[in-house]
């Protein structure tokens, strides 16, 4: 039997350290989102129930969350095959794809906004007036470094070349070395990447206000001007259904479960 | 009738030549190795053959089709790799099954094979595990009856026991040759492991910056090398550079020393040539037991197991011998000895033509 490992006292010092520095803010908006919005007083739901009741909150949400899926469906299909096929062909473009994936950590997004409205001037109102065309498309940009460092690992982590190979020396053509080779090996990058653009679309503030959408955050930033403490419960509710969005993206990315293995395995 | 034929096969990466011109033809059912040390080639020659790189020059007929510009998913051929390939994310089974799941066979179907072809390479205990649950030699093992699951054409091997321990190896190969001889499958064999190669082909071709020096069966690869590069390449030889002293007899003159060889009869009196002899044909006696033989001195002994590996400083050269163990032990390091070897059993290369038929060529890969 293997001897049960100790934890160093310096690691649950630290573990501490860490759960605390992120918990107490957590914790802090709780109790402030406990009391209520007239007396100031603890203990009730009631901001709860009003950001609950409020239709904004439903309709910015679900366009903020329908918006991140869009964005997540446009970046793996923009860079799943880019990335697959620059570790399989041109390897040397490596370093340059991952500079210019820095460009938008690089490039503020108010600086952002205002080329990409310029940019996208003219074209037709179904893009530029709608967030599912404009701000998704922005969203593509700042999702980019993200996805692609996520999938440039993922893909590192696999002998791309000699899974291909053997893929096609048994007959398969790129499509089914692609979807039935290559992705259910790179899935937790895909995942880890989608996770990522999902957390920043849904927390993305600067382009949707200036480019005049109504998502979700520009819904809290109203509401923390304007009320004291439902702005605490709706930051915690944002925070709970993020969280909730990415797990249910962790179940419909895990897919089927894996065939039971035999005993006595190595 | 051909399994396999090679027509002038070039092939550059810029300025380098990896392939100068292979002409191959391999009988359907045999079983030919590709041997040679890194950069003659034997990769870029297998990788031609399954198409996954084009020639820059010359053809690829599989059983007299010319597949040359096939892409290799439509080329029938079953591919075993250097490296792990087998699909993390399927089990064994799964991953036998992949071929013929692509080709759309209906699922009972291709699990009969699946599970066929797993009891084949001794590994139907397995079926259910993954690759990271099994060990290099099994994963190899499911790798070879993925490729055999297709039915292929032809089997390519780009040396698959490279990355196992040298029991496996042993174990592995000699498997690999009953399943081809089993299934009579057209095969070849990508190796630098001379063992390996002469041990389990019908013919193998040794090549050497991008070219086949010698092509033929493995006794005639190790007793009779065409080229000094075979000479060297497969198995130790002793190769020294002498002139003909007596082409009627049959001897050369080597450091002033006449050695008896039968193979220089006939040649011209002062050729110079490349006198080859395998150390286990090398004996050495102690000084002053011998006629005509070379005096020199025991400056190394290595311990091979069933033999000792003399070193012996004779002339202008180190003599390699294969002698017992037991009599190694009367000759210790420094002791004066005499080296000589039956004339009948030295080969000798022309120094002259073999020089001038080589021409230079870049290094391949």
């Amino acid at each position: 039997m293997t001897p049960r490992r100790r934890i160093a006292p310096s690691a649950v010092i630290w573990l501490l350290f860490g759960a605390a520095y992120f918990l107490i803010p957590l914790l802090a908006s709780l109790l402030v989102s406990l009391r209520d919005d007239q007396t100031a007083k603890c203990c009730t739901l009631g901001n709860y129930g009003y950001i609950l009741h409020d239709h904004q909150f439903w309709s910015t949400i679900r366009l903020s969350f329908i918006v991140a899926l869009e964005t997540i469906f446009l970046t793996l299909l923009l860079l799943v095959p880019t990335v697959y096929w620059v570790h399989l062909k041109v390897p040397r473009l490596r370093p340059l794809i991952g500079f210019l994936a820095l460009v938008p950590f690089v490039v503020a997004p108010i600086i952002l906004v205002v080329g990409l409205l310029d940019v996208y001037r003219g074209t037709p109102q179904w893009f530029y007036g709608e967030p599912y065309g404009f701000l998704t498309a922005a969203y593509v940009i700042l999702a980019f470094p993200y996805m692609y460092f996520s999938l440039d690992t993922g893909f590192r982590s696999i002998d791309v070349h000699t899974l291909t190979e053997a893929s096609q020396s048994l007959g398969a053509g790129w499509p089914t070395t692609l979807f039935r080779v290559i992705l259910p090996n790179i899935r937790a990058a895909a995942l880890a990447g989608s996770f990522l653009t999902l957390a920043i679309v849904m927390g993305e503030y600067t382009i949707a206000s200036l480019a005049q959408f109504n998502v979700f955050s520009v819904y809290v930033q109203y509401v923390n001007q304007n009320k004291g403490y439902p702005a605490a419960a709706v930051t915690l509710l944002a925070f709970a259904i993020t969280w909730a969005a990415m797990l249910a993206l962790a179940a419909v990315g895990r897919g089927r479960r894996m065939a039971p293995v035999a005993e006595g395995a190595r | 009738m051909a399994g396999v034929e090679l027509r002038q096969l070039h092939r550059r990466f810029g300025e380098v030549v990896a392939l100068a011109g292979i002409d191959l033809d391999i009988t359907s059912g045999e079983f030919v190795s590709f041997l040679g040390p890194s950069g003659c080639g034997k990769t870029t020659a297998l990788r031609l053959v399954a198409g996954f790189d084009q020639p820059t020059a010359g053809q690829v007929l599989i059983e007299g089709k010319d597949v040359t510009g096939v892409p290799p998913n439509r080329r029938d051929i079953g591919m075993v790799f250097q490296a792990y390939s087998l699909f993390p994310n399927m089990t064994a089974v799964r991953n036998v099954e992949f071929g013929l799941r692509v080709r759309k066979q209906g699922h009972d179907e291709r699990r009969n094979r699946a599970v066929e072809l797993l009891e084949l390479v001794g590994l139907a205990d397995a079926a259910d595990r993954y690759p990271h649950q099994l060990s290099g030699g099994m994963q190899q093992r499911v790798a070879l009856a993925r490729a055999l699951a297709i039915e292929p054409r032809l089997l390519l091997l780009d040396e698959p026991l490279s990355a196992l321990d040298a029991k496996v190896r042993v174990q592995l190969r000699e498997e690999i040759r009953r399943i081809q001889t089993r299934l009579g499958i057209t095969t070849i064999y990508v190796t630098h492991d001379q063992e390996e190669a002469l041990s389990i082909s019908d013919r193998v071709a040794v090549l050497s910056q991008g070219r086949i020096e010698q092509i033929g069966t493995p006794a005639e690869i190790y007793g009779a090398p065409a080229t000094p590069f075979v000479a060297e390449f497969v198995g130790t030889m002793n190769r020294v550079e002498s002139t003909v002293s007596d082409p009627d007899a049959g001897a050369v003159d080597y450091d002033g020393v006449h050695l008896p060889v039968d193979a220089a009869r006939g040649r011209t009196r002062g050729e110079r040539v490349m006198v080859l002899v395998r150390p286990e044909i090398v004996s050495v006696e102690a000084a002053g037991t011998a006629d005509g033989a070379l005096a020199g001195e025991v400056v190394s002994h290595t311990f091979l197991g069933s033999v000792t590996r003399l070193r012996v400083l004779a002339g202008r050269s180190e003599w390699t011998a294969d002698i017992s163990g037991e009599r190694a032990a009367a000759l210790p390091v420094g002791s004066h000895v005499q080296v000589s070897f039956p004339a009948a059993s030295a080969k000798l290369l022309s120094l002259e033509a073999s020089s001038a038929s080589r021409a230079a060529t870049p290094g391949g890969r």
